[in-house]
């Protein structure tokens, strides 16, 4: 279901937990979906041994899609026209997030009422790992 | 850079949904999402990344007969390497005219945008790097423009 402009006021948020507990094998599953097959998502002995990491992390553009799952339950699909973000610190696994839109604007775009929203993905420490803005189409 | 054709495939689809958590049945349940706004199988908003598994010249993909830099017999293929890996992924931003449908066949190109570089004290020298990559469909239209930021690390970032 797509956001009506007439039930949203710029302040509103939706908020999800869109992982817990991320595993390795997430991230084996996210490589071979998208195929960014960097060892250092991967490969624990590359990782720690030869590239100096405490261990594998998750692709950036994993936690882009676990905070895009979150965008789109709340615009609904296919509503999107901007998606952007920046990866402000790194996800390992065992860590579960959280993410946030927040309205920051109600406009008019080529005929259409649309949303901006700011977005924050956050650590269980609190810490932002994404953050970033979109845009959605309203009814 | 060579244009890519990426045709967009419902398992494919299936698959990256599952990869990042998303059973929305508009990503994989034909029957469903025929009854939805979007009419049919859509990708999730991030898939346009996944036309890395179509660039024949990937360098994140193993191939075959050539050294890999991940771990074998040894904690990396390729000798000598630097401690530093090298490049991260600092910023992606798409913009839509529609979303990406299970049928679509994409004509991919990447072009190479901006470069700069910053002083950091959690990884050293930071170089980026942007990438501007349009998507366009059998029509020619543009469906999708990502640009990517890429950046190479003095040394591994500190977890901090």
């Amino acid at each position: 279901m797509a956001l009506k402009a007439s039930g949203l006021k710029v302040g509103d948020t939706h908020s999800e937990r869109v992982a817990e507990n991320i595993s390795r094998t997430q991230l084996v599953q996210y490589a071979g979906a998208s195929g960014d097959y960097n060892p250092l998502h991967t490969d624990e002995v590359y990782t720690v041994q030869a590239a100096g990491y405490k261990s594998v992390f998750a692709h950036g553009m994993l936690t882009m899609g676990l905070t895009g799952k979150m965008l789109t339950n709340y615009v609904g699909d296919g509503r999107l026209t901007k998606f952007g973000v920046r990866f402000t610190n790194q996800v390992w696994p065992g860590d579960t997030l959280d993410s946030k839109a927040t309205v920051t604007a109600i406009r008019d775009e080529g005929g259409h009422k649309v949303a901006d929203l700011a977005i924050s993905t956050t650590n269980q420490d609190g810490k932002e790992v994404v953050s970033g803005t979109a845009t959605a189409r309203l009814d | 850079m060579a244009k890519i054709t990426f045709p967009v495939e419902a398992t494919h689809i299936m698959m990256f949904a599952r990869a990042i958590g998303d059973e929305n049945p508009v990503y994989h349940d034909a029957e469903k999402a025929k009854k939805t706004e979007a009419g049919g199988i859509i990708a999730p908003p991030t898939f346009p990344q996944a036309v890395a598994q179509f660039d024949p010249e990937y360098h994140l993909r193993p191939k075959a007969g050539q050294k890999w830099f991940g771990s074998g017999k040894t904690p990396s293929g390729i000798e000598g390497k630097p401690s530093s890996s090298g490049g991260l992924h600092a910023e992606q931003h798409f913009e839509y005219h529609r979303p990406l449908r299970a049928g679509d066949v994409l004509t991919v190109e990447t072009k190479p945008g901006k470069t700069w570089e910053r002083e950091s004290k959690r990884a050293g020298k930071l170089m980026f790097s942007e990438r501007i990559t349009e998507y366009r469909d059998q029509k020619g239209e543009l469906v999708v423009t990502a640009r990517g930021v890429g950046v190479r690390t003095e040394r591994p970032v500190d977890a901090g």
